[in-house]
């Protein structure tokens, strides 16, 4: 689990660095024209790209996330390019008949990762890890947020 | 939102909002401010004091033995209950009472009142339980450690413990295991910026009661500034000096 | 076998040998209780508070009960630390160092229950860095650290020859420290102006009498099983003298719990609350009666006061026992009868339905898990004692020998 503060930003720290070696590691393979079987496959989210570039959003995500919480908790913003539910909106998988699978089940986009690396999430014990059922990513997203929807962005938010 | 439709029953404000809702995506889409609303937020600002959501509740029109409001909130927040009443969370609750020198029997459904002076904001110690600047009163609850001080210091005991695992949460409504929570005033929905409100109070507009009423306090035009000025309405326990945003009619 | 003598004399200080049937029993035994208690820790953080007794009406049960006594009573521990050093007697100095040890032990034993009694103890790492600084328990966690600290150094101070001139301003800075720590703990209760059981700043010096009073006893119990453990026996003249102290304490604790509830019944306001107390809320009012105010303050000080029963080891050891039975008993009713009374919403109207108990006498039922932590946290505080014991020069032994 990553903290921000004090003792645990040692942790962090060390966590962080695991993670971004393994990350490179991915990184590399992602480069090669075929990903090594050794790496965990990372499902594909939708649109052209995400809303940052890939190997910022592979070292930073945690730094954005725990940004982006606050601002919408105390400050009321939603539907920021990073929120979660953005990032659930995009890059969650369905299923034969269409349902959502848990972005937080085996082998789906953040525990791809984060059970490679052994790092532990604390973010699914409250956050739903689906979209709003009976919605599209695209409609729920462009609900949702209204703003960066409207910037053209709702097949692929991160137009900027 | 919601896997049902919500259905406003009162046909004029849904035409009102429907225009308003053209003007803003008319605004938007010109890349012009929101212009549909006095002093609306943009949803990229944070929220400011120059609003101040509260409610206002008339027990007399209160329906005892109706539960719509808190059937909604449970709804809209994915509260389940396990069977078990002394730990299930419970964020808005009905009361019904009788007063003890007429006899006379009321009902009224009890929330967390919002206070502009919380005292479960004053006893917790990470912070985590706070005050928006625009009136809500509510628990981040990624720093809540689950102490349960504020639910001792709360004079309403308004504040629910998640005391097991929580399943398929809504998106909109984070919770789990091991924190705190209490009414938000749906914030989820007034953020949005459409004149949405709380959801006990479009159930209760929904059943025809029309008990809960929900708006802007510092908006002197807004339909509850206005019913405040007209009737005198109380907070409860008064005498703690807490200048609740929830207050009652009638009571 | 050693008799201490006159302990004013040269004293040194020893380890126990550790190497007896019984140390080996105690400290199997108290390393049990621990692994019970981490069991049960484990067990409310997996399964959730649902498996404890605690509900959404009592929020704070047993754990907290305890962690609040042994707290209140670490800082009544260092009682003869503050006598020996600060005040100069220096009768108590060959029993600072196990004062000192007492108190960081107590102290332990109670932040383990707490914390391992959060919802989410994984982030305690946010409770030290996150900080309201309006809030008690915020104050807490710095006072709780920083006389964890303090007392460590005092120990150095008394335990490294070169730093004894330090002794003094060690001693007076935690002699205030501690005041105010307990002065923080009783206002944790003090400052919840919703309840009409606490919401008295009149907490905070009962809390502090409270900890003169339960420190005291503790440490007496502590001093008299360390010598006849270790087969020595423990100087008459400080037993007696630490019985007189007690003797005092106990009173003032007294004095406080009948002004406390004393002032709350000339209002008309509290009538409901203290009716509920000390008349018909069950439960709680027998605890009231018979275990905080007989067994816990008037058989002692019978016991301590008679003639017969207060020269006799015996009869002080179970004086002391009964005071700190009485000042557990003491913390549950302020606790958890505290709870059990309904939050007057409305005045003058009378609750006829509720989903969420309002109007009603809450009830609470301890469980196993719950239970088991507290017990685990006592435990803790007592192996850290008698491992500390072992391992370095705790206990006096004079240099004479007769």
């Amino acid at each position: 689990m990553l903290y921000r503060h004090g003792f645990g930003r040692v942790l962090g720290a060390s966590a962080n660095a695991g993670v971004f070696f393994v990350l490179c590691l991915l990184g590399t393979a992602a480069f090669a024209s075929e990903v090594s079987a050794l790496l965990p496959p990372i499902p594909p989210g939708k649109g052209e790209s995400c809303v940052e570039p890939t190997d910022i959003m592979r070292r930073d995500h945690m730094k954005f996330l725990l940004h982006q919480r606050d601002e919408t908790v105390r400050g009321g913003i939603r539907g920021a390019k990073h929120s979660l539910v953005g990032c659930i909106g995009c890059h969650v998988q369905r299923d034969a008949k269409g349902d959502a699978i848990p972005v937080n089940a085996e082998g789906q986009f953040c525990e791809s990762c984060h059970g490679f690396a052994g790092v532990r999430m604390d973010c699914f014990e409250c956050h739903a890890a689906v979209p709003a059922s009976g919605q599209t990513p695209a409609a729920f997203s462009k609900r949702m947020f209204p703003l960066a929807a409207s910037a053209g962005a709702a097949a692929s938010p991160g137009a900027e | 939102m919601s896997d049902g439709k919500k259905i406003l029953a009162d046909q004029s404000r849904r035409r009102f909002l429907a225009k308003a809702g053209v003007a803003v995506a008319a605004g938007i889409a010109s890349g012009v401010r929101i212009i549909g609303f006095p002093d609306a937020r943009a949803a990229t600002d944070p929220v400011t004091g120059a609003r101040r959501w509260g409610m206002l509740i008339d027990a007399d029109k209160c329906a005892t033995g109706c539960n719509a409001c808190v059937q909604a909130c449970d709804d809209e927040h994915g509260i389940k209950g396990h069977g078990r009443p002394q730990t299930d969370a419970q964020w808005i609750r009905k009361v019904t009472l009788r007063d003890r020198a007429s006899g006379r029997e009321t009902s009224l459904p009890l929330m967390c009142q919002h206070c502009e002076k919380p005292p479960c904001v004053d006893v917790c110690p990470t912070g985590a339980s706070f005050r928006r600047a625009d009136g809500v009163v509510l628990v981040d609850k990624h720093t809540c450690i689950g102490c349960r001080y504020c639910m001792l210091a709360c004079p309403y005991k308004a504040r629910s413990f998640i005391h097991e695992d929580v399943t398929d949460q809504k998106p909109w409504s984070p919770r789990g295991k091991g924190t705190v929570e209490s009414c938000n005033l749906c914030v989820h929905r007034i953020d949005e910026g459409k004149g949405r409100i709380p959801a006990c109070a479009e159930a209760c507009e929904r059943e025809g009661h029309r008990a809960i009423l929900f708006g802007d306090l510092n908006d002197p035009a807004s339909d509850i500034a206005k019913a405040r000025a007209e009737q005198e309405s109380r907070e409860l326990r008064a005498d703690l000096g807490l200048n609740t945003g929830v207050r009652y009619q009638n009571l | 076998m050693a008799t201490a003598g006159n302990m004013t004399d040269t004293t040194g200080f020893t380890v126990i040998e550790g190497r007896s049937a019984g140390f080996y029993a105690l400290t199997a035994g108290l390393a049990a209780l621990i692994a019970a208690g981490l069991w049960a820790a484990h067990t409310m953080d997996a399964e959730g508070h649902r498996v404890t007794g605690m509900t959404n009406q009592i929020v704070w049960g047993i754990p907290h009960v305890f962690a609040v006594f042994l707290i209140v009573t670490a800082s009544g521990a260092l009682n003869a630390a503050s006598l020996s050093s600060v005040m100069g007697r220096t009768r108590y100095a060959p029993y600072a160092r196990l004062s000192g040890l007492l108190a960081i032990a107590l102290l332990i034993g109670g932040l383990a229950i707490i914390t391992l009694d959060l919802g989410r103890p994984d982030r305690l790492v946010v409770a030290l860095t996150h900080f309201n600084m309006k809030s008690v328990f915020a104050w807490n966690v710095f006072l709780y650290t920083g006389f964890l600290v303090l007392a460590a150094l005092y120990l150095w101070t008394l335990m490294e020859r070169r730093m004894s001139r330090r002794t003094k301003p060690v001693g007076v800075v935690l002699l205030v420290w501690r005041l105010t720590l307990t002065t923080a703990t009783g206002l944790i209760f003090g400052v919840l102006v919703a309840r009409e059981a606490y919401d008295a700043a009149l907490m905070a010096p009962l809390f502090i009498a409270m900890s003169l009073a339960f420190g005291t006893a503790a440490f007496l119990l502590l001093l008299i099983a360390a010598f006849d453990w270790t087969g020595r026996s423990m100087d008459d003249a400080a037993v007696q003298d630490l019985k007189r102290m007690l003797v005092v304490f106990v009173t003032i604790v007294v004095y406080f719990v009948v002004l406390f509830h004393g002032v709350k019944l000339y209002a008309a306001g509290y009538q409901g609350i203290e009716r509920f107390l000390l008349v018909d809320g069950g439960i709680v009012t027998h605890l009231f009666w018979w275990g905080q105010i007989a067994a816990g303050s008037l058989v002692p000080l019978w016991l301590m006061l008679w003639g017969r029963t207060g020269a006799s080891r015996f009869w002080i050891t179970v004086a002391a026992t009964l005071v700190l039975i009485g000042g557990l008993v003491q913390v549950y009713v302020i606790v958890i009868g505290g709870q059990a009374y309904p939050l007057l919403i409305f005045p003058g109207k009378e609750i006829i339905e509720s989903s969420f108990y309002d109007g009603v006498v809450n009830t609470y039922r301890p469980s196993l898990p719950e239970t088991l932590l507290a017990l685990g946290g006592v435990a803790a505080a007592l192996l850290v004692v008698v491992l500390s014991m072992r391992i370095l020069e705790f206990l006096p032994q004079s240099r004479k020998s007769d």
